[in-house]
């Protein structure tokens, strides 16, 4: 495996506008606006970040994995990333990276996915796509089901083989490892800090992660 | 029940195509002549919020690519449909369908003036028209599946198209698992580096094969289609 680069950021927590700590299993809906940066810290290692990223002012633009690795030909974000729509346009951009690799591929745990993928017993456990289904109503604006898409999973690591095949490995994340994002336009970001209990990569065990915003020029 | 698409209609280079596929009937699409990239959207035909969900298509398997014996899932958890014939071995599910930018980019502007029905378009202005057609949109879009592509992962998570991989008379047959609304963008991948443009026709035909059996090698792939595939059944023969 290459050794992802990892760049600091110089921004100071002291300085952020916001800074919230958001508990395993919770959702987190803000509009981070043009210029202003995200960090989304990795507080206790290999958490699952689940994020869904909208144009404010026009929901149907949101993020899309496809647009996105194709234009960086390549399944991995890290610094230098940019988080593009389906019509091409660049929500955010990621600016700082201390874990190195962030998943594309692998989507939101849903009830009806757990199902499948480890059994009826699983069916009614808590799962990302409730937290991003009740952010989402709850937001408002006319944000429902069919705007929820294929999102970034921040801090989590899923390899593809040369084969084809889909491997999910322990994360290279750490406690205190974080990520930066620099917001392009206005740009509406939903989390779910994953609740997954089925799933070996965060040791059984989802903890909570730390949201701070900066205001553009905070450096 | 009778077939519901023309049979063994050709689909030209670039074209886009929207139908009814009834669970149990089977879209056999074959590459004419080479080359052809067919992007591939699936929506539920009664509750379109229900669509293709390729994440969890491609955890459910642990697979990067599309051949036989793959299911296609949707995003409540149930088979949608099933690839049970593939002459090629890999079908692209990570890099999705082109934009028109991306061919003004490669090749220029193209106007229908000038160009006529030769006119470049995009497969997602397409797709989005298609979807349009049916009351849908924007916001109905998913990720899509390229069919008689093939891309692969390096180490580092880099994409590469590797051409050639879909010869003339190339197959691959997808069975509805449930009622099915097909879109198909025949626009050429959007990672192919050929100089010049060059879109390639599909020829489709639609037979019925019957939902899948209890022995039905997609369902018994793993553990995880038979959960996927019992879903379904119980939602289809509610």
């Amino acid at each position: 495996m290459s050794t992802a680069e990892l760049t600091a950021s110089p921004l100071d927590p002291a300085d952020a506008i916001l800074d919230d700590v958001v508990q395993a299993g919770d959702g987190w809906t803000r509009v981070v606006r043009a210029r202003q940066t995200l960090r989304i810290v990795d507080s206790h290692g290999n958490q699952a970040v689940d994020t869904l990223f909208y144009d404010a002012h026009d929901h149907a633009e949101r993020y899309s994995a496809q647009d996105t690795i194709s234009a960086q030909r390549g399944i991995y974000l890290t610094t230098g990333s940019r988080l593009l729509t389906g019509s091409g346009r660049a929500l955010m951009t990621i600016v700082a990276d201390t874990c190195g690799r962030h998943d594309t591929l692998g989507g939101a745990c849903s009830q009806e996915s757990n199902a499948v993928r480890y059994g009826e017993h699983t069916r009614h456990m808590h799962a990302c796509r409730q937290t991003f289904l009740a952010q989402a109503l709850a937001y408002g604006h006319g944000l429902e089901k069919r705007d929820l898409t294929h999102n970034v999973n921040f801090f989590m690591n899923v390899p593809v083989t040369p084969a084809g095949g889909l491997r999910f490995e322990d994360g290279l994340s750490a406690p205190g490892k974080y990520v930066e994002l620099r917001a392009e336009v206005d740009t509406l970001v939903l989390i779910s800090n994953c609740p997954q209990l089925n799933n070996p990569c965060n040791a059984y065990d989802p903890t909570p992660v730390r949201l701070l915003v900066f205001d553009a020029g905070a450096a | 029940m009778s077939e519901l698409l023309t049979p063994a209609r050709v689909l030209p280079g670039a074209a886009t195509w929207s139908g009814l596929l009834r669970r149990g009937f089977a879209l056999d699409l074959e590459d004419l002549e080479g080359g052809a990239n067919v992007a591939l959207l699936l929506l539920d035909a009664h509750e379109p919020t229900e669509r293709l969900n390729v994440p969890d298509s491609l955890k459910a398997q642990h697979v990067a690519r599309i051949t036989a014996g793959v299911a296609l899932y949707s995003d409540m958890g149930r088979v949608i449909a099933s690839v049970v014939e593939d002459t090629c071995g890999w079908h692209d599910p990570l890099c999705g369908h082109g934009r028109l930018e991306e061919l003004e980019q490669r090749f220029g502007p193209s106007s229908y003036a000038e160009e006529r029905n030769a006119v470049r378009r995009g497969a997602r202005e397409e797709l989005v028209l298609e979807l349009a057609k049916h009351g849908l949109g924007a916001r109905d879009m998913a990720a899509t599946v390229n069919l008689f592509s093939k891309v692969t992962v390096d180490a580092a998570g880099r994409l590469t198209f590797c051409p050639g991989s879909s010869p003339a008379g190339a197959r691959v047959v997808l069975r509805a698992d449930t009622d099915l609304l097909v879109l198909l963008n025949t626009a050429p991948h959007r990672l192919e580096s050929a100089v010049d443009w060059s879109p390639k026709p599909v020829a489709l035909n639609v037979r019925e094969v019957g939902p899948a059996a209890p022995d039905d090698p997609v369902r018994t792939a793993c553990p995880e289609n038979e959960r996927g595939f019992a879903a379904t059944d119980a939602w289809t023969e509610r």
